[in-house]
């Protein structure tokens, strides 16, 4: 499986190719409509992850040193952001998850166009991520 | 003069930009509105010609200073028809203007066993500082609901009142669903059941009458950055009998007559309730906001705004699957709306793209949202300088992003 570096440069090739802003989120919204819903039994009060707009539900497990998640939003943009982060992160060391720099985000310019990152919970979703991946380590020793 | 659309859009600056390489179209005036070159104008003599402390001091600028500040003041007593200036207190914006009354009248008058009673279609300030005072004061906190069309219950709200009710707090204009509520029936209403009345008047004293002599009303609450001026301040308007029997908000400078060790007695109205150096330029900047409207017959500004309000509601309604909130009888600048199957942050993060800027979310009404049982609307609200052509280009807008939703 590629590093978390390796994936998020594919993202940053990807993301050049789309030069336009409306093309950027059409990208964004494809994904999000090719991921796959988050089965109803992981539609949880407890998987909520709070964003300030949208509801997203953030499924974690802890397998053999290794974190996977899975991911949902009522909001397709919402849902696009987080296959990338699916992308970057799901199926990784754990170990390697809490040390990663997230740098896709800043080099594709999402975080200059959407600027509100409260709205849509993208950096809650990141700390969630991360603070899991921590417990999988401790849990993993 | 009279009202040219052409001329007001020429007035603000702002509205030539370009977003995203879209002419800008600004529909998020519940928010804040954009301000004149008048208004820029102004706060930029003030800290190039006369920047200065005021009411204490000895030279040249703090008297020019002192001045502008007062005479601000007077503007704003003459725009709510109150009766004396110093009913008029500056605050940092609505929000504090609440908290101000929530908390000094709360410490004199409100008592255990006492009603207060708001609204279901408050914004969060006009409902969250009553819930805290009822808290701390023991007091019943109760809520008038709103029907289907977004208006207020009144038969609910005459069995709620008693004679335990101390105070009725609620909004002239709902910002979610720019219902107009009946302000002189229910201000009316309470006073003849002994409450005293505070009115958010953020999103209607711009849009609607605004005579505090004609409501009767004993605390009026706005924000200045609503109505075309600089962010940061903010009017509390309270009748001189409650201002002098309320107890000050904050102590410090400004608001003190005398202090010793034993004891601090207080500056008179309106200094009570200033504590500290104020916004110095906030209320020079207001007067040029009130200035500016002043120049125009306020019913022209209504008709107008009426005008481009009932055009986007017939637009809007002619897109599929489209609700709009908030079907009062009475209505001014707002439009809140959901399409089906779309959510409300990627409707609004895409018609960004197309220079369109609207608002999305719960609009600081979670009250709203729950008795409507949704999560949030995008909400466009209109302003002075908004036209058909901004509701055309919405429009066009709202269906270029269905086609990129698959919709």
């Amino acid at each position: 499986m590629p590093s978390i570096t390796e994936i998020q440069s594919e993202i940053v090739e990807d993301f050049s190719f789309l030069p336009q802003w409306d093309e950027r989120y059409a990208y964004l919204i494809e994904l999000g409509q090719k991921m796959k819903s988050l089965p109803e039994e992981y539609q949880t009060e407890e998987n909520i992850v709070r964003g300030c707009q949208s509801t997203v539900w953030l499924h974690r497990e802890c397998c053999d040193g290794l974190v996977y998640f899975q991911v949902d939003s009522d909001s397709l943009i919402v849902k696009g952001l987080a296959a990338l982060l699916m992308k970057v992160f799901s199926g990784q060391p754990a170990a390697d998850v809490c040390a990663a720099d997230l740098t896709f985000f800043e080099q594709t310019g999402l975080n200059a166009h959407l600027s509100s990152q409260r709205a849509n919970g993208l950096m809650a979703m990141v700390e969630q991520i991360k603070s899991f991946s921590e417990k999988c380590v401790d849990d993993s020793r | 003069m009279t009202f040219e659309i052409n001329k007001i859009r020429e007035d603000f600056p702002i509205l030539k930009t370009m977003v995203n390489g879209k002419h800008l179209i600004y529909l998020d005036n519940a928010a804040t509105t954009q301000k004149p070159q008048s208004v820029i104008d102004a706060v930029t003599t003030y800290y190039t010609s006369y920047n200065s402390n005021i009411h204490r001091g000895t030279h040249h600028l703090s008297n020019l200073a002192t001045e502008a500040h007062e005479a601000a003041r007077k503007t704003v007593k003459d725009y709510i028809n109150a009766r004396h200036e110093h009913e008029i207190i500056f605050t940092r914006g609505t929000t504090e203007s609440i908290n101000l009354v929530a908390f000094s009248f709360g410490e004199a008058f409100i008592n255990p066993g006492d009603d207060v009673i708001v609204t279901e279609m408050e914004h969060h300030s006009n409902f969250v500082p009553w819930q805290m005072m009822c808290q701390r004061r023991g007091a019943n906190f109760r809520v008038v609901p709103f029907d289907k069309n977004g208006e207020l219950r009144l038969d609910i709200f005459k069995e709620l009142l008693s004679e335990r009710t101390r105070l009725v707090a609620f909004n002239h204009v709902s910002n979610s669903l720019g219902t107009i509520n009946p302000a002189k029936q229910i201000i009316k209403l309470a006073h003849d059941a002994g409450a005293v009345v505070l009115v958010d008047a953020a999103q209607a004293v711009q849009h609607v009458a605004h005579d505090v002599l004609d409501l009767d009303v004993d605390f009026y609450a706005f924000s200045g950055h609503k109505m075309y001026a600089p962010t940061g301040i903010g009017v509390l308007y309270g009748k001189e009998k409650w201002l002098d029997a309320m107890p000050p908000y904050q102590g410090g400078g400004e608001m003190i007559d005398q202090v010793s060790v034993e004891k601090t007695t207080y500056n008179s109205l309106p200094f009570k309730f200033e504590a500290g150096t104020p916004n110095i330029v906030g209320p020079i900047g207001l007067a040029a906001a009130i200035d500016y409207l002043n120049q125009f017959p306020f019913g022209e500004i209504m008709a107008h705004e009426d005008d481009v309000l009932e055009y986007g509601r017939q637009s809007l309604n002619a897109i599929d699957g489209l609700t709009l909130y908030g079907n009062a009888h009475k209505r001014t600048s707002i439009l809140s709306f959901n399409i089906k199957g779309v959510h409300h942050y990627d409707l609004g993060t895409l018609l960004d793209t197309q220079g369109v800027a609207v608002r999305t979310g719960h609009h600081c009404t979670q009250p709203i949202m729950t008795a409507l049982g949704i999560e949030g609307t995008v909400r466009a609200s209109l302003a002075i300088y908004n036209t058909r052509q901004d509701i055309d280009t919405l429009i066009n807008s709202i269906r270029k992003v269905l086609k990129m939703l698959g919709k």
